[in-house]
């Protein structure tokens, strides 16, 4: 195999002294076991899985808050994160001085399960509007009755609409970035557009510590 | 009865075919693999549905478990004019050599009175050593500048790479050029101190920020 035949110029064979004839065969054991462990390495060094990234925007700061009242939202639901755990409250806050037409603002108790008082199958209630909305447009995207760009401006459109859910979140000091990450990642799957991670206000502070007793 | 006969074979086998196989799969793992970047720090990303793929003109802040904030650009050329403004701003001097080591480095957390000597340590002993991450409080916020400057440095070859591609013919989307801002938090950061660094951002006027995450299946309806 490494070695190249000599079959031309038979004729001079005769007189010269004949060349011993090895093998034809190389031993080719070592270059396997470079090849595996060249193989070894770099199955063991190499990564695979890009990291993907999760895009938020975050709303623009402005010079003095307390002068700036947004619009009255009137479809929200707060969600306060804190070390593992996550409560929330539908519409405003109500003080225990100040109670609403439902009494004061109490908190219950989530999670990231599929169960019944999970995350998921809170906001797909609550953002129904828009999840059922994307469907008839996913339907008419599917027939090509339009285009991508205009999938997903209608979608944004729809996502905007008084009738779709609006999310605030509010952090304590216990909560990390997984809970965060986790909170913001079912948001993305129930399509919620508004998201807004805001400071927590001191009454709610004191209803999430009560909680966490 | 005569005895049959078993036709006599060579006892070593031919390895062509495994070789053959060996060096292909070689040939691929090494094409395909990219390399795991030896960063000054080990984070678990949370994990996520999203399937965006990390950009390349990047700009990343990473915070690791105990709040130490960590720096890294692409670019080498942007990360080279930063460092120049940079330099001037903090009145810290950089050799040439320094400069141009700092243009292929990764991400690094310490502050400019640091910087030179961290940048001639060798990169096996700048894995090892201990930095305090950079500064982000109020009093001394080196982070707001090194976004800023980055920013800046970014847009500035952004736009000349931009008008390159458009000279090629190619019709290109400015968006792509720019530098986009990325946060690699670990999983077990609190949140109020990625809160800190999103701040910063935020006073730069910079509201879209990507979180690094690793992949997750979305859930079937």
């Amino acid at each position: 195999m490494a070695e190249i035949a000599d079959s031309g110029g038979g004729g001079h064979a005769k007189g010269k002294k004949r060349a011993k004839k090895g093998s034809t065969r190389v031993d080719m054991t070592p270059m396997v076991d470079l090849a595996f462990l060249l193989l070894t390495f770099f199955v063991l060094t190499s990564t695979f899985s890009k990291p993907k990234v999760m895009s938020l925007v975050y709303p623009a700061k402005v010079e003095d808050d307390s002068e700036v009242k947004g619009p009255k939202i009137n479809n929200a639901i707060t969600f306060l994160l804190s070390e593992g755990k996550v409560f929330y409250y539908t519409g405003e806050y109500y003080p225990k001085s100040a109670p609403g037409p439902k009494g004061p603002t109490q908190l219950k108790e989530s999670n990231f399960g599929p169960g019944d008082d999970g995350v998921r199958k809170i906001l797909a209630e609550g953002n129904a509007y828009v999840l059922s909305g994307k469907q008839q447009l996913k339907k008419k995207l599917d027939n090509k009755q339009i285009q991508d760009s205009v999938y997903i401006k209608m979608l944004t459109d729809l996502q905007r609409k008084d009738e779709a859910l609006k999310v605030l979140i509010k952090t304590d000091d216990k909560a990390t970035c997984k809970n965060f990450i986790d909170l913001i990642d079912e948001l993305k799957i129930a399509e919620i557009g508004v998201i807004a991670p805001v400071e927590m206000m001191a009454g709610e502070l004191e209803l999430l510590k009560e909680k966490l007793k | 009865m005569p005895k049959i006969k078993m036709p006599k074979s060579s006892p070593s086998i031919d390895m062509t075919p495994m070789v053959d196989l060996a060096f292909l799969l070689v040939t691929f793992f090494m094409l395909a693999a990219s390399f795991r970047s030896s960063e000054p720090v080990q984070v678990t990303t949370p994990s996520s549905v999203s399937d965006k793929i990390i950009p390349s003109n990047l700009i990343m802040v990473t915070i690791d478990k105990g709040g130490r904030v960590f720096f890294n650009m692409t670019n080498s050329e942007a990360r080279k004019e930063m460092l120049t403004n940079m330099s001037g701003k903090y009145r810290v001097g950089f050799s040439k050599e320094q400069m141009e080591q700092f243009g292929f480095m990764e991400s690094f957390g310490c502050t400019m009175r640091e910087l030179p000597g961290y940048i001639s340590l060798s990169s096996e002993e700048r894995g090892r050593a201990r930095t305090l991450g950079i500064p982000y409080d109020s009093t001394n916020n080196e982070l707001k500048d090194w976004i800023s400057f980055g920013n800046l440095a970014a847009l500035n070859t952004g736009k000349t790479l931009f008008e390159e591609a458009k000279l090629k013919g190619d019709k290109p989307d400015a968006n792509d050029f720019k530098p986009k801002f990325i946060l690699r938090v670990d999983s077990q950061t609190l949140y109020v101190n990625a809160q800190k660094v999103i701040d910063v951002f935020r006073d730069l006027n910079l509201n879209n920020l990507n979180f690094v995450t690793s992949m997750e299946m979305p859930p079937k309806n």
